[in-house]
């Protein structure tokens, strides 16, 4: 294969793709009673549900005057009516009544955006609805899985989703972000092997053997075996699903049991899933869980786990709106890569290539495409 | 969006021109590059016919992902005006002039279900839509009505995709469509949106059905290719008394167009006699208001007291020697 050139590759403030599918909500959070506004992808969404518990997401800005839909009220069983002069739009968004004449335009309707509930998250879809399919939507199953339990929470970050995706890939950041619960030496000093997988997702996986438990996972060990005590394998195996999810696959176990050959009997495994949804080029929605695979019965787990991680992220959303001030503020520095930043860089060359045929008028990309097997071929 | 932008021409080259049926022919041309075009989307060509040149209206029935090349499908008509006798006449590399893609008939997200109903050529303007809603993976049926299999086209291709959601009507073989029962059927516990594309008289038949069992007005999707009144255009007289102003309406002019023309400032916004802004009094007519608005109701189009006047019109009385239609304003 002769050498692209990618021109937003190392990009600070990186561009979103529009056909794709992006978290909007989590599936509370939308309900049949009160229609609540986000924005996602640039693009400003009053989303609600039918009476019946479908979703619905429609552009925020009505027809007429463009006075936000989602100051209005809920009517009928799949109507909202807009709360400047009444008009009503339906689930697809058409105009079903202009309260004063008799008639409805046929030309009123505003953009509605196609939506779908998976994985205990809304998904929408900003750009051609004509291509939203939904077997894209990235694999997140873990949170809906009888065999994993767990919680988790949004930060509304402010920073471009691309940064935060650039953290999730390089782990070794938590030896100095993270050092009171997660942090160890090992981390950096461990060797770590980078893949870009057939189906087009990308893997970082670390092997840590023989070291010490951070204190998080102390505890998390007790949990499982009260008297644990001594040293753990530990890994990290993070997986990249364009454009913008990332399920790492953490844990530690008894050391020499065997782990890192499959057997995790005598260890505890985590997931922690991450989509993150760009708001605006500095702004994101960033979705986080933290799924477990042993005392799924234990409400004290959960919440415990929920709020250790939370305390971890809000050291991560710290440095990223640091860092986003910091780029804003020095717009003449690049930015240079360093050998940490292979998963990184990966998933900004896939981005990139979405970007690219997005602007062709081209479909989603295929996983072939992604992995450029496609593009030498074009 | 639907607000549609005008019409931007350009000259297209036909690449590829073959029969489908009988009676239909497909016809592929390459403009230049631009976004696809979206389902619901027709071009408009410029077709030479024996009564000199003229616009005809094409439904997109596929398009390349930049939507540079776009291909219709033509039935020739028995009585046709000479549009379809000149697009079957193309052959490969022949030039014509078309306009982008043209939106008014967009496929929606967000219904709980779809029916597509398509009738004889009427075809080609949902089967884009068909393929879409199977992308999307929604709950659809989609209705093909026809007198005879061969006069179909594009059956085995729809059967392929659409698998049991296909329904063939086909007069000739006793499976013809019941309208009535169409409506009937649909599920009364969700909505339905149905896209159709078919003859006027069938169009028009599953309208008053529609209306009859209380439908929603609005999940009954179609395509009307620009506002056909009940008569030709003609020209005819105006005048409004308080401005002391008076003139004619000619036959290729709307009204509003005239009355700005003779000084009056008339208030409008669409141009399309959807929005009503243009409504003006009718102090008295001699000839028929030919309403071409969907602003009014068909109860206040009956009353004549008002009409659109940027597309509405006067047809001469009935009585031939009557004149032609006069009309007079109040402000
Ligand atoms: S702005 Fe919504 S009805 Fe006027
Ligand atoms: S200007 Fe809108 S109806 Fe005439
Ligand atoms: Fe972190």
């Amino acid at each position: 294969m002769s050498l692209e050139t990618h021109e937003t590759v190392t990009a600070k403030i990186f561009p979103h793709p529009l056909n794709a599918w992006y978290a909007v909500a989590w599936d509370h959070e939308v309900t049949a009673k009160e229609p609540m506004s986000r924005t996602i992808a640039g693009k400003s969404m009053v989303l609600y549900r039918t009476t019946d518990n479908r979703p619905v997401a429609l552009a925020d800005a009505c027809w007429h005057r463009l006075a936000p839909l989602s100051m209005g009220t809920l009517v009928g069983s799949d109507e909202i009516q807009c709360p400047y002069h009444g008009l009503r739009y339906n689930s697809t968004g058409r105009c079903t009544s202009m309260p004063a004449q008799q008639t409805v335009n046929p030309s009123a309707m505003v953009p509605s955006y196609p939506v779908v509930e998976r994985y205990r998250y809304l998904w929408v879809w900003p750009g051609d609805m004509t291509l939203a399919d939904p077997d894209l939507i990235p694999d997140m199953s873990q949170m809906s899985s009888p065999e994993w339990a767990g919680d988790g929470e949004t930060i509304h970050a402010a920073c471009n989703y691309q940064l935060i995706l650039d953290n999730l890939m390089d782990l070794t950041h938590e030896e100095f972000v993270h050092g009171a619960s997660l942090g160890q030496a090992e981390l950096s000093e461990s060797g770590f092997h980078t893949k870009l997988e057939d189906d087009g997702s990308v893997t970082v996986t670390r092997w840590m053997h023989e070291v010490e438990p951070p204190p998080f996972w102390r505890r998390n060990m007790r949990d499982k075996f009260p008297d644990f005590d001594g040293l753990v394998d530990r890994w990290q195996i993070i997986h990249y699903y364009a454009p913008s999810t990332i399920c790492i696959d953490v844990g530690v176990a008894k050391a020499g049991t065997g782990a890192d050959q499959g057997d995790r009997s005598q260890g505890v495994n985590g997931y922690v899933m991450n989509t993150i949804t760009p708001e605006t080029d500095r702004s994101s929605h960033y979705f986080w869980a933290f799924m477990r695979n042993y005392r799924l019965e234990s409400q004290t787990i959960t919440t415990q786990l929920r709020n250790g991680v939370h305390g971890v992220f809000g050291e991560d959303e710290v440095m990223l709106q640091a860092q986003q001030a910091a780029i804003d503020a020095n717009p003449d520095h690049e930015f240079y890569s360093l050998n940490i930043d292979a998963g990184g860089m990966w998933v900004r060359r896939i981005l990139d290539r979405m970007l690219a045929a997005e602007e062709r008028g081209e479909d989603p990309l295929s996983a072939r495409d992604l992995t450029g097997i496609g593009a030498a071929e074009r | 969006m639907s607000s549609d932008p005008r019409p931007a021409w350009t000259t297209a080259r036909v690449v590829e021109s073959r029969p489908v049926t009988d009676r239909i022919r497909r016809v592929t041309f390459e403009r230049p590059a631009g976004r696809r075009a979206a389902p619901g989307t027709h071009v408009d060509v410029r077709v030479r016919t024996p009564k000199g040149e003229d616009v005809r209206s094409y439904s997109i029935v596929e398009s390349s992902a930049d939507g540079s090349r776009l291909t219709v499908s033509v039935m020739r008509a028995q009585a046709s005006r000479g549009g379809s006798v000149f697009m079957h006449g193309l052959v490969e590399g022949d030039e014509i002039e078309c306009t982008q893609p043209l939106q008014n008939f967009e496929l929606r997200h967000g219904a709980h279900r779809y029916v597509v109903l398509a009738a004889g050529v009427g075809i080609t303007a949902v089967i884009e839509m068909g393929r879409v809603l199977h992308r999307l993976g929604q709950d659809y049926r989609f209705v093909y009505v026809g007198r005879s299999r061969a006069q179909m086209a594009y059956v085995d291709e729809l059967a392929a995709l659409h698998g049991d959601r296909l329904e063939l009507r086909v007069d000739d073989e006793g499976t013809g469509l019941d309208v009535e029962s169409l409506v009937a059927d649909l599920p009364d516990d969700g909505r339905a949106e149905v896209y159709m594309c078919g003859p006027i008289r069938l169009m028009d038949a599953v309208r008053r059905s529609w209306l009859s069992h209380g439908r929603p007005i609005a999940d009954l999707r179609f395509e009307t290719f620009g506002s056909s009144g009940w008569f030709e255009p003609e020209a005819f007289e105006v005048e409004i008394p308080e401005l002391g102003l008076s003139t004619v309406v000619a036959s290729d002019a709307s009204l509003l167009e005239a009355l700005a023309a003779a000084g009056a400032d008339m208030m409008y916004d669409c141009r399309k006699g959807e929005c009503g802004l243009c409504e003006v009094t009718i102090s008295s007519v001699r000839g028929r208001v030919d309403h071409r608005d969907v602003f009014l109701s068909d109860d206040e189009k009956a009353t004549d007291e008002t009409l659109c006047i940027c597309v509405s019109r006067i047809a001469a009385p009935e009585d031939g020697d009557a004149g032609t239609g006069r009309l007079t304003l109040t402000l």
